[in-house]
């Protein structure tokens, strides 16, 4: 193994056109520098101490998480209210396959991660060597792209590379293995390459552009279908402009939600398995649907036979292997959505749609959002409603997995784009905190809030002791029922109530175990003014679990059954 | 060769170098279609910088899914339907015979 403290010494010697004698592990960090990284989260270990040896005389800020999964979801927090590529780290084997969690969710939901492992040396891949794995195999199918680094050179390529695919086209995670002795290995370095950006999206013809505004006219009841892909293309602007001169109504996805403000008038708020009644009997209605950055979800668009089953699709993204991939578009546009609403908005002449927009206004009126409870501190819209009051548009909002997060969709006011994080595709229980923990540390300005239920919580509850360390300010707000509450619900509604495995017979003190990791709690059930205390504790600096309990018999209506058609909704009637 | 009417024939022209064998293959596992041949060997020209890697597959309606997604991995370079007549596959047939 080559020397590493004689690199040490010539680094300190920092001349533009000089040769540098780096370590692979000096290299990584000074081009994470270079592509203007300033935190990273991670776990060392064993197999990555090169990388943490370099990286303590760094400008780069080092979060240490609890747990390597904690890592990646305070790396996917900071990537996904900034749209920025994100950097975490982990050691070999254990740590490697913990943060694999965290990457898959990235994938699924399109953010721009970048997961840097170290693995034993390799003289000692294949030999069952301790705390090996076969990190490239098991990221590789949930990456965008992910390499084995095989000398200290390559990672002059791939470094910039991988911040050029994480960005591109579609955001996505991307993963690099590096063996100790690359991180060991002494180079001479004189050129350095262009950090790595976003590459141009794909070309389209200003003719397609036409052809969407030609059968746009032509339609009588057109609904956009509005996802992702326009907050990472940064469109939200454009699309307003869009929707509002064209005088269309717009769906939002569970991803898309905050593109439109929520009282907008032609606002639908969110479509599919948990949509409200009237935004999913629209769509019945619907004669042309405009999906936009969408990817036709099964949990938007239920069964896809009975999707918008009168309407011709334009399909608009960025990743041409989604046009057709669910539904067959009549009209199909692979390019930046920002870019195609931009060119759309110069070419429009704006309309009216009095009779569509009448018809909306019924179906609304006959079955809007029923929010049962909303006035009710301890019921689940209530609580919401009630965060919701005492925060201004400011606060960034993540949750955790199940009831809580499908309750928070529905009735938070979102009102921007990215003030909204949560797992979508994959639907990770676990993500909400330490997701929050690393939304604090990219906009420390703003509130990070994050609504979570008993369950998701105790799946990553280690990464309170990070918000501590870290002093974030960070208020969890546990929906507290016992219970696991959206697999109770389905237990309840599609197996005959034949509960099982759903109750939490022992129940966690959550204020006790937030004092333990030096985090302060609050239990608004012992509260003799709940709601003011719920006001302070959101309002002061610092980290805050609140206890807040409800009853394990509320549900999240109205619902598809999972397979059914989305016309086909279980409750929330008027 | 017995060949039926839903298979064809993908050229694709690819980096070569370690693990690019695993994105191919591992994207047909992922997305479960189906992979009834592969032939793969470096460019002759390339001086080893590309190879070729010629994959029958057996999936009519997914083929121009399996084409898009294929085109989105990094490391290939270029994608080709081409069909079963006249390809490697028939012509190394008898290699695949009891």
């Amino acid at each position: 193994m080559t020397d590493v403290d004689s690199a040490t010494q010539a680094i300190s010697a920092d001349y533009p056109q000089a040769a540098q004698r780096l370590s692979g592990s000096q290299l990584i960090i000074r081009l994470l520098e270079r592509q203007g990284i300033t935190t990273i989260s991670g776990v060392p270990g064993g197999a990555a101490l090169p990388l943490y040896d370099s990286l303590a005389g760094s400008s780069i800020k080092h979060v240490l998480a609890r747990h390597e999964q904690g890592a990646g979801f305070i790396c996917q927090g900071m990537a996904r209210v900034t749209g920025e590529a994100q950097v975490c780290f982990a050691s070999s084997g254990p740590g490697a396959s913990n943060l694999i969690t965290a990457v898959a969710d990235a994938r699924l939901d399109s953010v721009p991660l970048i997961a840097i492992t170290g693995q034993v040396p390799q003289a000692m891949i294949g030999t069952d060597a301790f705390q090996e794995i076969d990190t490239f195999g098991l990221m590789l199918p949930i990456t965008k792209h992910n390499w084995l680094v095989r000398s200290a050179e390559e990672l002059l390529e791939v470094i910039p590379q991988a911040f050029s695919i994480a960005l591109s086209g579609r955001p996505g995670p991307v993963s690099i293995d590096v063996p100790k002795d690359v991180q060991n290995q002494i180079i001479e370095v004189t050129d350095w390459p262009e950090p790595g950006k976003a590459i141009a999206a794909p070309a389209f013809e200003p003719e397609e552009v036409d052809a969407m505004l030609a059968k746009i006219r032509e339609a009588h009841r057109p609904v956009l279908m509005i996802g992702g892909g326009i907050m990472y293309s940064g469109a939200t602007e454009q699309l307003r402009e869009f929707a509002e001169q064209l005088a269309i109504p717009a769906v939002q996805t569970f991803m898309g939600l905050g593109l439109m403000p929520h009282d907008h008038p032609l606002s639908l708020g969110m479509l599919g398995m948990h949509g409200a009644r009237f935004t999913n009997y629209i769509l019945e209605e619907c004669d042309l649907l405009i999906g936009l950055g969408v990817r036709f979800d099964d949990r938007a668009t239920g069964k896809v036979e009975a999707f918008c089953p009168k309407a011709e699709i334009i399909h608009v993204d960025i990743d041409r292997s989604e046009m057709g991939k669910i539904k067959k578009p009549v009209l199909g546009i692979c390019a930046d959505v920002g870019e195609v609403l931009t060119l759309a908005n110069q070419k429009l002449e704006s309309v009216t749609r009095p009779l569509w927009q009448q018809r909306v206004d019924q179906l609304k009126a006959a079955h809007p959002l029923v929010l049962d409870g909303e006035d009710d501190l301890f019921r689940p819209y209530g609580a919401i409603k009630a965060v919701a009051d005492i925060l201004d548009d400011s606060a960034n909002i993540s949750t955790d997995v199940g009831q809580h997060q499908m309750w928070v969709a529905q009735a938070y006011p979102f009102n921007r784009p990215r003030q909204w994080v949560s797992s979508g595709g994959l639907g990770t229980m676990g993500f909400g905190m330490p997701a929050a923990i690393g939304m604090a540390l990219a906009q420390p300005e703003r509130k990070s809030v994050c609504f979570s239920g008993d369950g998701s919580i105790m799946m990553n509850i280690q990464e309170l002791a990070t918000a501590a360390e870290e002093n974030l300010d960070v208020k969890i707000i546990i929906l507290n029922n016992g219970h696991l509450g959206l697999v109770r619900q389905q237990q309840t509604l599609f197996y005959e109530e034949n509960l099982n495995a759903v109750k939490y017979h022992q129940r966690t003190d959550f204020v006790l175990a937030a004092q333990a990791m030096g985090v302060k709690g609050v239990d608004l059930a012992k509260s003799e003014s709940p709601l003011e205390d719920l006001r302070t504790a959101l309002l002061e600096h610092g980290p805050c679990v609140i206890n807040l309990p409800i009853c394990e018999t509320e549900m999240v209506y109205p619902m598809v059954a999972p397979g059914g058609a989305n016309c086909d909704m279980i409750g929330g009637e008027a | 060769m017995q060949t039926t009417p839903t298979q064809s024939v993908l050229r694709l022209t690819v980096k070569n170098h370690p693990g690019v064998m695993s994105h191919v293959c591992g994207l047909f596992t992922r997305r479960s279609y189906n992979l009834e041949g592969i032939m793969v060997r470096p460019i002759r020209e390339s001086g080893g910088e590309t190879s070729r890697m010629w994959l029958l597959v057996n999936e009519e309606d997914k083929l121009e899914q399996i084409i898009s997604q294929t085109q989105k991995l990094v490391d290939v370079i270029d994608v080709e339907q081409h069909a079963v007549a006249g390809s490697v596959f028939e012509e190394t047939d008898g290699f695949f015979a009891e």
